[in-house]
């Protein structure tokens, strides 16, 4: 019930909504970069989803124009239910507004989807690296980076099926 | 009031003084040595740099089952300037590597580092972009424990070799060329 509440209010309010699931685990959504801020504030607002459980991006790289998925993990704590929310970005120029004005959590969840992923997000007020070195200069969590160590000399290639 | 008692054990016997070695010309530098080496050995004053899971192992040698107070390591310094001994124990982020290395660099002569576990000898599991394939790439290491993480007996042994080291070690030796050498290596001044 609640669900269609929102279901409604979101296809009225917002042209960009999209891909209502209610079959995973938490119910979610797209919208577009554009209209991602706007979103937030009328369901913090009027819906009462007050609590930012969670930023982080994903990488599909089959996904032309679309690599990059920002995603939201929003909660209201009087109702118990849970949002998710999906903002598709082209990886050659992943900018998204920051949610920091709404949320201050937001703060130190954008800076890592920075250092992880290289969103960009617009009016952060200090979007640098925070989990890893400041001077790395590409993004780990990207597909076309490998996990292993780039440094390291002493390892064997045919030990690790390459 | 209680008779006094003396030792009348008859298995007590004194040896006869062997010959050459205990007289004669420098021996009391060489002793003087040695016994340096033996107060450095049962005296070692650690500091656990204790970051993961090796570090909970170590809490459990220093318990009362694995006694490590029973070397000599009963007082634990957290601070670098009053302990000899650097014992590593975890995995170290590359963004930790700048402080371990600051804090090896705070300690004063002589000082000895332990790597225990395979995450501070090698990087461990974690071949990583975040993780730093082993300690020795920041500051010089004595003694590397294997183990992931190494039972208690294990890191035991660890430092009763570093108190093998610390006992023959020349006092000359950290002003040694070698030595130095070492120390550049690392860019340690």
């Amino acid at each position: 019930m609640q669900n269609d509440n929102i279901n409604e209010y979101l296809s009225q309010s917002f042209t960009s909504f999209k891909d209502w699931d209610t079959t995973s685990d938490v119910v979610s959504f797209q919208v577009s970069a554009a209209q991602i801020i706007d979103v937030l504030t009328s369901l913090y607002n009027e819906f009462g989803y007050q609590f930012l459980t969670d930023i982080t991006a994903v990488h599909y790289p089959d996904r032309s124009k679309e690599e990059l998925c920002v995603v939201y993990h929003l909660h209201n704590l009087r109702t118990r239910h849970r949002l998710r929310i999906k903002v598709y970005l082209n990886i050659e120029q992943p900018d998204i507004p920051t949610a920091t004005t709404l949320f201050s959590a937001a703060n130190w969840m954008e800076r890592e989807t920075f250092d992880f992923f290289g969103v960009q997000f617009i009016g952060h007020p200090d979007l640098t690296r925070i989990l890893n070195v400041e001077d790395m200069d590409y993004f780990p969590m990207r597909k076309e980076y490998p996990m292993e160590d780039p440094t390291r000399v002493d390892k064997d290639d045919e030990m690790f099926g390459r | 009031m209680r008779p006094v008692r003396y030792n009348e054990n008859e298995k007590v016997f004194l040896n006869e003084l062997p010959e050459g070695v205990y007289s004669g010309e420098g021996f009391a530098a060489t002793r003087f040595d040695a016994a340096i080496g033996l107060a450095r050995a049962n005296s070692l004053w650690p500091l656990p740099f204790a970051t993961s899971c090796c570090g909970i192992e170590f809490m459990a040698t220093l318990g009362s089952n694995y006694d490590l107070g029973r070397f000599g390591a009963e007082r634990m310094g957290f601070t670098p300037r009053q302990c000899d001994l650097l014992i590593v124990a975890g995995t170290i982020a590359k963004k930790m590597a700048p402080i371990l290395k600051q804090v090896y660099l705070q300690m004063a002569e002589p000082r000895w580092v332990v790597a225990v576990g395979a995450c501070a000898s090698s990087g461990g599991i974690f071949d990583s972009y975040s993780v730093l394939q082993g300690i020795d790439q920041v500051i010089p290491v004595d003694v590397y424990v294997p183990g992931c993480p190494p039972r208690p007996e294990g890191i035991i042994e660890g430092v009763m070799k570093i108190q093998k080291v610390a006992k023959n070690e020349s006092l000359r030796r950290r002003h040694s060329d070698q030595y130095k050498a070492l120390l550049d290596e690392y860019g340690i001044q």
